[in-house]
């Protein structure tokens, strides 16, 4: 617990209104949206302007308190999950849109704009900020920079950080750092804004945020195919991009998807198609129209049993509604739903959406597996009950194999959601020691005493995890079992 | 202890926050804890035993508005509006007192004799200069009760239940025969909108009955932390209906409609009413559900005015009837219909909400009242009578020229505007 002197200090920075700790308050933000994983803080605190939170920094470093920031608390991977002797460091009020420069078609925003709120206002004005998570109408910006979040038109668009055009950080030790700007182009030295981006709250707390904008796409055409295995889905995967064409978003549900969509949004899918894509093209119409052309053309080719083109947007909404409900249709099947992005360059899309069936079939465990096709991001969802501890085991296991499986094919373990708490383990696993130790020596230059969302990403803390050792008997059995006995701490 | 909270109602729960885009109380504060996946996770906690019944909890359960947004929203089909009916009855069952709220709501609401008797005085006190000189009064005495006077609608001339005929026959046409519910709320205030109700009904072919002994539907009960008396309003509007041997029931009240359609939940484990109430719940039908589904004339007027549409938490959200209404409005404000930024937001009304927790309902009611503004309309349809209510409340604060109509009084009037041409 961080103790009473400490409180009084936050009481102070923050003011009264700033500053909670009740039971109630420090329950609602013991969790995000990682599955099972919660830990309860000491307190939430409120910024209202950037020198508190520097002023926050400073005290942690002071008193050994760890500091968790968090956004709208959407993760998947535990990022803004407290940790031991924390804080919260809530950025979900800093919602406004400080400067909209029409003539650069660049955003300042502060971090806790909500996503989808801020592309409304933008599409309002004839422009696009293109990156899209399944979240969109509930994370904040701030928490995207922080994953370098994706969504469905990753494939066109690519993701967060391609939009992200500046930042002000408050660094670990309390200093405001300010990296990037309007220029498109900028290189005077090191790239630490794209270090920057992605950190998971581990080296900086982003105060404000300066965006890319684009302008809108003029029209949008839709396209639902229906394949007998998911063999047919990947090989028009493979035609379209042979055929130099870029889809807005290139979309796919394996067939426990399919079913379990039907059963849900009763839309008229065949529950026995082994898989369906859903393709879309946006751009000027002439492009689209072409485009939309040879995707059909190439979906015959490769044994699309059915093809639905819808002739307008509403009708396109309409085909959407399949992919759009996967999640919702999967998650009501159990208690507890683990939505995983274990993701593969598109070649090996058919070995490995194969291989999570197998997987599943092998452990005795329900996953579907559904995501965007076009760039090899897949969403195995495995259904449980977290009640039920020898399928939670059970569903571990399978997802230990889909994550080495997902590396062995040259792909990684985590696409869009981060490696927080709950893929570290596999991070320090499956990577190249020198990738991980850079991260950890990052780590220690930036956040010497650790105080900045310590423990996610990658561990450079002594691990205390369970009661120590104490007695001699006890000590020597924990160095029995280790081969190098100094690493007990690192 | 048959008072707890279902464990499997609670582990639905995703924790996913996709909920928390729609949550009016998250949306005042802010706060994780007045979101429903905050309060979800409070009530697993009190449940797991890990905090009391705090007041802070009590708080967080009486500050939702039981609108349901969440459940539209959510995509694990959490069922939120159990989970915080169940919650507020935990919470009255671990008092030792009954709250005023369900004191009220049981004494008062519930007893057709004790609100006649109520509205009567309302209804003198409201039409004399009494009114005036109280309002003063209470001025000077307290700020939040005159604010709360000044709110009532005006109580009907005389309820409908004692004026309607307890059968009327359609004139041509014959389609079968329908039983409405005259409701309390709806009757004290809106007696006009059930003599419309049967208008419409009527008009559309259907024999319409209106059973004189029926009763509340029990669903402010219900919201409210009582998990008594309900079930023996549901038992007896179930002997009444089934005896008017109608097709459907018609509800004119989104609140009301939602609560019958759980008649069979409600009395799941009721062994002489079970079958019954079941049976009973399929033949509920909102209003302008029913209207849609069976087919109406349409009027062939038009309201020649901005009309706008704001969905009822209880349609919307609770029965899921959202295309039906629209479709009426639609039709009959043809060119002028406008659309509503935030139509499925709560208005602040949300049962009694607006008289105990007076506040933030003011507050969801200016956010709503912005909205109107913006759209630019000067006719506000809508299906429930605390969403009138409130609306219109709202319009003369600011002192807007805004009719807010029910469905019902919409058609009927453009029915008898097309028969005279
Ligand atoms: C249903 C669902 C669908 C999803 N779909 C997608 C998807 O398609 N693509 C995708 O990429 N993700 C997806 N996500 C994951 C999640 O929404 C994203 O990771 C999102 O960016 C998190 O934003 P948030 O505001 O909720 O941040 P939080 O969950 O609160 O925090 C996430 C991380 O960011 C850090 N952080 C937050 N704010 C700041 C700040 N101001 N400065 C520094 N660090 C900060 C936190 O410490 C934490 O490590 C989905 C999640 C759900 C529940
Ligand atoms: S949307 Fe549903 S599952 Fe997600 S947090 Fe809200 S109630 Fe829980
Ligand atoms: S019922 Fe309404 S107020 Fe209550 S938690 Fe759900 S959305 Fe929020």
């Amino acid at each position: 617990m961080i103790g009473e002197k400490v409180k009084s200090e936050l009481v102070r920075i923050f003011g009264k209104d700033g500053f909670r700790d009740s039971d109630e308050d420090r329950i609602a933000y013991s969790y995000d949206g990682t599955p099972v994983r919660s830990v309860l803080p000491d307190a939430i605190v409120t910024p209202s302007s950037v020198e508190q939170i520097s002023k926050l920094m400073i005290l942690a470093n002071e008193n050994k308190f760890a500091v968790v920031p968090r956004g709208s608390g959407s993760g998947l991977s535990g990022g803004s999950i407290p940790t031991e002797n924390s804080v919260v460091l809530l950025m979900n009020k800093w919602t406004n849109v400080i400067e909209f420069d029409k003539n650069n078609l660049t955003a300042w925003v502060e971090p806790g704009v909500v996503t989808g709120k801020f592309q409304s206002l933008v599409e309002s004005q004839g422009l696009f900020y293109p990156p899209d998570p399944g979240s969109a109408q509930i994370c904040t910006l701030g928490g995207n920079v922080a994953e370098n979040s994706g969504g469905l038109r990753g494939l066109k668009y690519g993701v967060t950080k391609n939009y992200v055009l500046g930042l002000e950080v408050v660094l670990p030790n309390g200093d405001v750092m300010r990296v990037g700007g309007k220029n498109m182009k900028d290189v005077a030295g090191y790239n630490l804004k794209d270090v920057m981006i992605g950190s998971e709250g581990t080296l900086g707390i982003f105060t404000k945020i300066l965006l890319k904008l684009i302008p809108l796409p003029k029209t949008g055409r839709t396209l639902l195919a229906f394949y007998d295995s998911i063999a047919g889905a990947a090989a028009t995967v493979s035609e379209i991009t042979a055929a130099r064409i870029v889809p807005a978003m290139l979309e796919f549900l394996d067939n426990p998807t399919i079913r379990a969509v039907e059963d849900f949004a009763k839309l008229g899918l065949d529950r026995n198609a082994g898989a369906v894509l859903l393709a879309e093209v946006d751009g000027a119409k002439p492009v689209v129209e072409e485009d939309l052309a040879a995707i059909e053309m190439i979906c015959k080719k490769s044994r699309a049993t059915t093809l639905h083109v819808a002739r307008d947007q509403s009708e396109g909404m309409k085909l959407k509604a399949a992919r759009r409900s996967a999640l919702a249709a999967l998650a009501r099947i159990s208690p507890t739903t683990i939505l995983e992005d274990a993701t593969v360059p598109r070649s090996e899309l058919t070995t490995m959406v194969y291989f999570i069936n197998l997987t599943a079939a092998k452990h005795n465990v329900q996953i579907g597996t559904f995501g965007h096709a076009g760039d090899g991001n897949l969403h195995p969802t495995g259904l449980t009950d977290e009640r039920n501890e020898a399928e939670m085991k059970r569903i571990e296991e399978a997802f230990d194999d889909i994550f080495r499986k997902a590396v062995e094919l040259g792909g990684t373990i985590t696409g869009e959601h981060g490696i927080g708490l709950s893929k570290k383990k596999f991070l320090e696993e499956l990577y190249n020691t020198p990738f991980v130790s850079m991260m950890k020596k990052t780590k220690e230059m930036l956040d010497p005493n650790f105080v900045l969302n310590p423990g996610k990403v990658v561990s450079v803390a002594p691990r205390c995890e369970g009661a120590l050792p104490r007695s001699r008997e006890q000590i020597d059995r924990v160095l029995s079992k280790m081969d190098n006995p100094a690493e007990a701490y690192f | 202890m048959t008072n707890r909270i279902s464990d499997d109602l609670l582990t639905q729960c995703m924790h996913c926050g996709l909920c928390l885009s729609v949550c009016p109380t998250y949306a005042l504060t802010g706060d994780e804890k007045s979101s429903p996946r905050g309060r979800i996770r409070l009530m697993k906690s009190v449940m797991e035993s890990r905090i009391p019944v705090t007041d802070a909890f009590v708080n967080e359960m009486d500050f939702c508005l039981d609108c349901q947004a969440c459940e539209t929203a959510c995509p694990a089909g959490v069922k939120y509006g159990e989970l915080v009916e169940s919650a507020r009855i935990f919470v009255e069952s671990s008092r030792k007192r009954t709250s005023l709220k369900v004191f009220i709501l049981r004494k008062v609401v519930v007893r057709r004799r004790v609100l006649n008797f109520i509205a009567g005085i309302a209804r003198v006190y409201q039409s004399s200069r009494v009114d005036r000189l109280v309002l003063r009064l209470l001025n000077i005495a307290s700020k939040n009760l005159y604010n709360k006077a000044r709110q009532l609608p005006k109580v009907s001339e005389s309820f409908s239940i004692n004026t309607l005929p307890e059968v009327i026959e359609p004139k041509d046409e014959w389609r079968g025969t329908v039983a409405v519910l005259t409701g309390c709320v709806m009757d004290v205030f809106f007696a006009d909108i059930n003599k419309d109700t049967v208008d419409v009904l009527v008009e559309n072919g259907w024999r319409v009955v209106i059973p004189k002994d029926q009763v509340c539907c029990g669903s402010l009960n219900a919201h409210n932390g009582d998990g008594i008396t309900p079930k023996g309003l549901a038992r007896k509007n179930v002997d009444v209906f089934e005896r008017t041997a109608a097709e459907y029931y018609v509800i004119n009240s989104a609140g009301c409609g939602a609560f019958m359609k759980q008649y069979g939940d409600v009395l799941a484990n009721d062994r002489g009413y079970s079958e019954r109430a079941r049976a009973f719940s399929a033949k509920v039908r909102d209003f302008s559900e029913f209207l849609v589904q069976t087919g109406y004339k349409k009027p062939g007027a038009h309201t020649c005015k901005p009309t706008a549409y704001h969905e009822a938490c209880h349609l919307v959200h609770a029965q899921k009837v959202s295309s039906e209404p629209s479709e009426i409005v639609r039709d009959v404000a043809d060119k002028d219909y406008r659309t509503l930024n935030e139509a499925t937001w709560c208005c602040g009304s949300a049962g009694i909400y607006n008289v105990v927790r007076y506040d933030d309902a003011v507050k969801l009611l200016n956010r709503k009242m912005v909205n109107i503004k913006n759209s630019g309309a000067e006719i506000v349809v809508t299906g429930n009578p605390g969403c009138l209510a409130q609306i219109a409340s709202g319009a003369k604060k600011e002192g807007l020229d805004i009719e807010v109509v029910h469905p019902a009084t919409l058609l009927s009037r453009l029915y008898k505007a097309n028969g005279s041409q």
